[in-house]
Formats: structure tokens, C-alpha cells, sequence
């Protein structure tokens, strides 16, 4: 468990002091979000309908744009090798990466999340119901993510690639977290969405180290 | 069974098994696609006239439900021979799922084209987000990355590695994708696009279907044996060159 906790500070440590990987995520989140109202059209009316998905989905998006890098770096210089070798399981040495990974970018675009929902005039009410889904399902995307981070290690062009396999198991995640709230936005009970999330978060974090860990084990053999 | 299998690891042997099966899956492919089409297209009678039935549309299905079925079918195979590749280590199964793949996604794409083409004759629209169609779809481009996969990198003992991993997650994933996009149709869809309690299939149109089932099954397997005794000859290609270098 030590093994855990010094890889989730060391993690932390790196994010914190380069700071690029959040900022730029967190920018690319904003600017995605603030594209649609060009290309759709400013009407209040047709954002509020349309809001829960262009939220969704640009996280989706902006998730993606930090997972390459998730075992990139320790793959390149050679510490990934020293990683597997240490007496800590893998499983949790991908637990400990991945938390790193969404503490840093998926986290604050939870925080983030109301602030673009102000700006694209989401009806109050469905706030919570975007928020709570948010946070159930940004770590299933790192937990998901950190498979394809796994596999495309060491591939020519790996991050085009990762999103071409990661994108399309996303979409039960994009389809429960937009019908969370839009069944808030219509006034009806948004639990079982929730509750399918939470379902879906506990099974990506029993199966997801696993694999991923077998993946990085034939990546670094 | 299982000795069977080990036996056929043996390159050489392999080359013999497919040397004697590909005559029969082949000509089995060639008799019941025939037989199937022209049973399906001239014999069987068409469906109801529209607007209450479908009439000659109804004909697609000799070729939309085999493709379909071969879609998913192919998937199936594709994961057992990664299990196989990564549990017992079977040297074909890499091979097996390498020449699979490619094929799969040709039905699944062969699936969406007549799915698509019956929709514009019966829904008046090429594409309609109908939870079936949708869910071929993602199985598409389950398939495109595992090829993509596969060839992404310049060892291809690594991508056959990492493709197996993947097709094992896809299968995992494929039940929860499903049931997600029935969810979500059901929810945003009008029901009355497909009548769920259409017309039983007539006993005419079962026969010509499943002649076309199995004429479809054989023919995957006769290209699978070719392509994977094809991969075969590329790996010696690419050894034998290797120690050429070396030399």
C-alpha cells in the first residue's frame, strides 16, 4: 500500500510542477464548450436543449487529450519498467496512476462543469444531476482510458489511435450521463442514471487495473 | 477436441488441414449462397404490398440478416481466438484474429449499406438512429480499432498482443453497449418506426434465409483459411528475410 501512496504523490508532484496537463485540458474543455454556440446558433432555447450533450461530450474530448500521456512519459524513459518490477502490484500501481490522472484533469472539469452549464443556459434544476453525473463518470473515462493508454504504448501515432479505441466504449457513459440530466431538466427522477454510473464505476474499478495492467506487462516485455 | 486444436499449431500441419478443407467450405459457400439467392430472390414469394407490408424490399433480408449474423458471429471468434492466443498461448490464435478482423468489419459495413438501403425505401430516410442499426455501428468501429490496432506497430508480435487484449475488452463492453442503446432509443425514438410485433417470418422466406446463413458461415471460414494461411507465409517471408539480414 505504500508502494500506492509514494506513486499517487510522486504523480500529484509532477502534475502540480508542470501544471501544462490540467491547464490545457481544462482550456481545451472551454473552448470546445464555447465553439458550439457559433456553429448551432445563440438562441437560448436551442443551447439549454442541447447543453447536457455538448458538456458531455467535450469531457469525453478532453479527457482523451490527457490519457496518451498517461504512461507515455514512464514508458519513454524507462521507469515503467522499474515500476513493474517493484514489489507493489500493477493493479495498483494503474490504481495509483489513474487517481493521479483524474484528481489532475478529471476532477477540475467537474468543478468546471456549472460554469459552462451557466453559459449555455442549462435550466437550474438539472445542475445536480450534471455535477453528480460528472463525477461518477469522469473516472470510469480514466479508468477506461488507462486500458487503450496501456495498449497503444510504443504504436505509431498513439494518440489518434487511443481515441479510435477508447471513443466507442465511452458511449454507454455519454448516453446515461446526458439522460441524467436531461430527465432533471424535465423534472423526473434522475437516480436510476445515477445509480446505472455508479454501477458501471464499480465494474470499470474491478476490471479496468486488471487489464490495463496486463496490457502495460506485454508493453514492457 | 482441445488436442485437435494443439495439434493445428504446428504451422506446417495447419497448412495441410487448409489445404483439405478449403475445397469443401468453398464449394459449400458457392452451392448455398446460390442455391440461397436464387431461392430468395425469383422462388419466395415477396412480402404484403406496401404501404401495410414491405413488398420486394422484403428481399434484402437474404443478405442484411446473414451479414448481420456473420457481423457479430465473426466478433465471436475473433475474441475466442485472442483467449486462445493469450491463455494457452496457441500460436494461431494471433493469426486466427488477424485474418478474422478485416472480414468481420466488411459484414458489419455490409450490414449498415443494406440496412441503409431498405431504410430509405421503408423509413423514407438513408440513416434513422434505430437502436439495431446503431449498435452495428459501434460494433464497426470496435473493428476498425482493432485492426488499426493490430497494425500500429513495427513488431506485429506486440499488436497481436495488444489486439487480443482489446478484443477480449470490446467483449466485455459489447453486452453494456448494447443494452445502453436500447436505453437510450427507447427513450428518444418514436416506437411506431419498428413494429416490434411485426408479421411472423413466412415459412417460404425461412428456408432461402438460412441456406443464405450457412452459405455466409462457409464463406468466412473458406477466407479465413486463406488469409490465415496467407499471414502464415508472410511471418516465414518476414523470418526468412530477417535472418537474411542478420547474415
Amino acid at each position: 500500500m505504500s508502494g500506492f501512496g509514494a506513486l499517487l504523490r510522486r504523480d500529484l508532484r509532477l502534475a502540480l510542477r508542470q501544471g501544462s496537463d490540467t491547464a490545457t485540458v481544462l482550456a481545451f474543455f472551454v473552448i470546445a464548450v464555447s465553439l458550439f454556440p457559433f456553429g448551432v446558433g445563440a438562441e437560448r432555447e436551442t443551447l439549454a436543449a442541447i447543453a447536457a450533450g455538448i458538456l458531455w461530450v467535450a469531457a469525453l474530448l478532453a479527457a482523451m487529450l490527457s490519457l496518451d500521456r498517461l504512461f507515455q512519459a514512464d514508458y519513454e524513459d524507462g521507469t515503467l519498467d522499474y515500476l513493474l518490477a517493484a514489489p507493489a502490484a500493477p493493479t495498483l500501481l494503474v490504481m495509483a496512476k489513474a487517481l493521479a490522472h483524474w484528481l489532475t484533469t478529471g476532477l477540475p472539469l467537474v468543478i468546471l462543469s456549472p460554469l459552462l452549464a451557466l453559459l449555455l443556459n442549462l435550466p437550474q434544476k438539472a445542475y445536480p444531476a450534471l455535477i453528480a453525473g460528472l463525477a461518477l463518470g469522469t473516472p470510469i473515462l480514466t479508468l477506461i482510458g488507462a486500458i487503450g493508454a496501456a495498449l497503444v504504448l510504443g504504436a505509431r501515432r498513439g494518440g489518434v489511435l487511443l481515441s479510435l479505441l477508447i471513443l466507442p466504449l465511452y458511449i454507454p457513459i455519454l448516453i446515461f450521463g446526458v439522460g441524467a440530466v436531461e430527465a432533471a431538466a424535465t423534472g423526473q427522477g434522475f437516480r436510476v442514471h445515477l445509480l446505472l454510473l455508479g454501477a458501471m464505476l464499480l465494474g470499470a474499478l474491478a476490471l479496468a487495473p486488471f487489464v490495463a495492467a496486463v496490457a502495460l506487462r506485454q508493453a514492457a516485455e | 477436441m482441445s488436442a485437435r486444436l494443439h495439434a493445428l499449431a504446428n504451422p506446417a500441419r495447419f497448412g495441410r488441414f487448409a489445404r483439405r478443407a478449403l475445397p469443401w467450405t468453398a464449394w459449400l459457400a458457392a452451392l448455398c449462397i446460390g442455391a440461397g439467392l436464387v431461392w430468395g430472390v425469383f422462388i419466395a414469394p415477396p412480402g404484403a404490398p406496401p404501404p401495410e407490408g414491405q413488398g420486394e424490399t422484403v428481399r434484402i433480408i437474404y443478405v442484411h440478416v446473414p451479414s448481420a449474423w456473420m457481423s457479430l458471429f465473426v466478433y465471436a471468434c475473433v475474441a475466442a481466438a485472442s483467449a486462445g492466443a493469450l491463455i494457452w498461448r496457441h500460436p494461431l490464435g494471433h493469426i486466427v484474429a488477424r485474418a478474422a478482423s478485416p472480414v468481420g468489419a466488411c459484414f458489419a459495413l455490409l450490414t449498415l449499406a443494406t440496412g441503409s438501403l431498405w431504410g430509405a425505401k421503408m423509413w423514407g430516410a438513408w440513416w434513422v438512429w434505430d437502436a439495431r442499426l446503431t449498435s452495428v455501428l459501434i460494433l464497426f468501429f470496435l473493428y476498425l480499432g482493432h485492426i488499426a490496432l493490430t497494425h500500429a506497430f513495427d513488431d506485429p508480435a506486440r499488436g497481436a498482443r495488444a489486439a487480443a487484449i482489446l478484443a477480449l475488452v470490446g467483449v466485455v463492453n459489447l453486452p453494456i453497449i448494447k443494452f445502453s442503446v436500447d436505453w437510450w432509443n427507447t427513450l428518444h425514438q418514436p416506437a411506431s418506426i419498428i413494429r416490434r410485433d411485426g408479421p411472423a417470418i413466412d415459412a417460404q422466406m425461412l428456408a432461402p434465409l438460412f441456406l443464405m446463413i450457412f452459405g455466409f458461415t462457409f464463406y468466412f471460414f473458406t477466407v479465413l483459411l486463406l488469409r490465415a494461411r496467407a499471414e502464415l507465409a508472410a511471418l516465414r517471408t518476414r523470418a526468412l528475410k530477417l535472418r537474411m539480414l542478420a547474415a
